[in-house]
């Protein structure tokens, strides 16, 4: 499989990234490379083999159900660019 | 051309934990904005999440309610999106491993049943809240609601028409609050829906490309929303165009969707494995101590009615549409008032008087005992169910958690029915003389002429007089 300019710039797109006209070949042919290594594991059979969800064989810890925080919101507010009537503020969101 | 419409439903739950899904922070509605974060919630950078028991008991609970299957092992992924109310930049959800899978609900439309399967439910988190108002060209965000945890469960596309979409609704929400998993208060936005939407010419196999309406909260809006996606998709595929598929919403003032995404520019959510959260794990002990504490559902009890009590089927769907509601009726029962009647005068009087006044049944000024101790009432003949209306009206006033109110009502006011025959027979000679064209007309043939009199008997005697007596006495006067 290899990738298209136009796809790499698709990609950036859907990704959030700002990839200039510059950079689309290299970022291509580094694309390129990696579905290239992708292809190389693919081709390892693992048939039978269940697939891992985390590195290590653990199972997930679990807490008991209790409201223990305590307010904090003066120490986090305190390192926020912006804050107003308790809010964080964000450049203008619109939908 | 006829159309075939298909519906499916994503519908996230909020569980009524105390805390949040991976944080010790409180789920409480209402606080002030970001008093109820804990550093996993707003994503200080080395904070860690630890799961919540509770959120997994609840997600166990939803799954064995409907039949699914619960699986052993589940994952939880990052979902990777950009947005200021959810910090971290990714929600944690689940993917490939849900913890609930499979399932079935049965909903009724117009009397008939129709099973809707799910295809799975799954734990996530609920990101925080963005308020639009103007803060000099900002927006503010408060993360009180980042964390809490949600079980967002997803149906196949079953559903063929809005009445069966609410109907799914209605079900679904009716068993999640029934075994106390979700608090179901839809204003505070503890059960959300996301509703998908095509169109197909009927008896096509493939399904249309479907638009899916985002977070509607409220009955009605899945109804006038659904009713408003459907018109725009007929309308658009009759005039030559095709569906795109997009995310839209609904304005519930113009009545209209309108679209917010189209497909090109969807998010790739880049789901992976959390490597902060290794698979949960849920044993056979943990599954079998679920099940034994789970109460009795709405569709079983719903047949134990209609067994054990004999009432219709449709009396027994309804009184067990909540199950306080169903407490009421059995209580009600408990206390000596014959079945029909106590779901009657429930379904009826009481049900009324409860919408009324915006009150669900925790809150009937009127307690089961007291309703029953008035039925007792109408059931040994001591007042006609007109006066028993009279005197509900009273109770509810003043307030009747005690058995004794009804009787003591029908003492004060003199109300108890008039079951003497003399006393009833002159009211029914004056009235009879009064009236000598309804007798001329029963005699030719007319039964129903009677029943008017009836009538004026009842007022004749300030509506104490036993109207079957008064009936007999009438007939038998005039034959």
């Amino acid at each position: 499989m290899s990738l298209s300019l136009d796809d790499v710039r698709r990609i950036a797109k859907l990704a959030r990234i700002a990839v200039s006209d510059a950079e689309v070949a290299a970022t291509q042919t580094q694309l390129n490379r990696i579905f290239g290594l992708i292809e190389e594991m693919r081709a390892v059979d693992t048939s039978g083999i269940e697939p891992m969800a985390h590195a290590q064989d653990v199972a997930l810890r679990l807490r008991a159900d209790a409201a223990t925080a305590v307010d904090r919101r003066e120490a986090f507010q305190a390192v926020a660019p912006l804050v107003e009537n308790g809010l964080y503020l964000v450049p203008r969101v619109l939908e | 051309m006829k159309w075939e419409v298909v519906i499916g439903l994503e519908v996230h739950t909020q569980l009524t934990t105390q805390s949040k899904i991976f944080s010790p922070a409180s789920t409480a509605f209402g606080a002030a904005p970001n008093t109820q974060t804990a550093v996993v919630d707003i994503a200080l950078p080395g904070a860690l999440p630890v799961m919540n028991r509770a959120a997994v008991d609840k997600a166990i609970q939803f799954g064995l309610a409907i039949g699914a299957k619960v699986n052993r092992r589940s994952v939880f992924a990052r979902k990777n999106y950009f947005y200021p109310d959810l910090p971290k930049g990714y929600q944690i959800s689940q993917f490939e491993l849900p913890v609930v899978e499979g399932g079935a609900i049965t909903i009724n439309v117009d009397g008939v049943d129709k099973v809707i399967n799910l295809t799975r439910a799954h734990l996530e988190e609920d990101a925080g809240k963005s308020v639009h108002e103007d803060f000099h060209g900002h927006s503010g965000i408060d993360l009180n609601r980042a964390g809490t945890p949600l079980l967002e469960i997803v149906s196949e596309p079953e559903m063929r028409s809005a009445a069966e979409a609410v109907a799914y609704a209605k079900a679904l929400y009716s068993l999640v609050t029934w075994i106390g998993i979700c608090d179901g208060n839809m204003q505070e936005g503890s059960f959300r829906c996301d509703v998908n939407v095509s169109v197909r010419p009927f008896g096509q196999a493939e399904f249309g490309t479907r638009r899916e309406i985002k977070n509607l909260n409220s009955f009605k809006f899945i109804e006038q929303a659904v009713h408003a996606e459907v018109r725009y998709q007929i309308e658009l595929i009759e005039d030559g165009g095709k569906v795109q598929q997009a995310t839209v919403l609904f304005n519930p003032d113009t009545g209209e969707t309108r679209s917010m995404r189209s497909k090109e520019d969807a998010h790739d959510y880049r789901y992976f494995p959390d490597p902060d959260l290794p698979p949960l794990v849920i044993g056979e002990d943990w599954i079998e101590r679920v099940r034994s504490e789970l109460p009795e559902l709405p569709a079983a009890m719903q047949a134990r009615f209609v067994s054990q009590y004999g009432i219709p089927a449709y009396d027994a769907s309804t009184l067990t549409s909540s199950k306080a509601l169903a407490g009421f009726f059995e209580a009600t029962v408990a206390a000596g008032a014959d079945a029909k009647l106590a779901s009657n005068w429930i379904m009826g009087d009481v049900s009324a008087t409860l919408n009324r006044e915006e009150k669900g049944i925790e809150a009937s000024p009127v307690s089961a005992v007291a309703l029953a101790s008035l039925i007792k009432r109408v059931m040994d003949n001591t007042i006609n169910n007109k006066t028993a209306k009279d005197v509900l009206k009273k109770m509810w006033e003043s307030g009747a958690t005690d058995p004794s109110v009804a009787d003591a009502i029908i003492e004060r006011d003199g109300l108890k029915q008039e079951s003497d025959t003399g006393a009833i027979e002159a009211i029914v000679d004056a009235v009879l003389a009064a009236n000598p064209k309804a007798i001329e007309e029963y005699r030719s043939g007319k039964e129903k002429a009677l029943n008017a009199l009836v009538g004026q008997v009842m007022k004749g005697s300030g509506g104490k007089a036993n109207p079957a007596m008064a009936l007999e006495l009438l007939k038998k006067k005039v034959g």
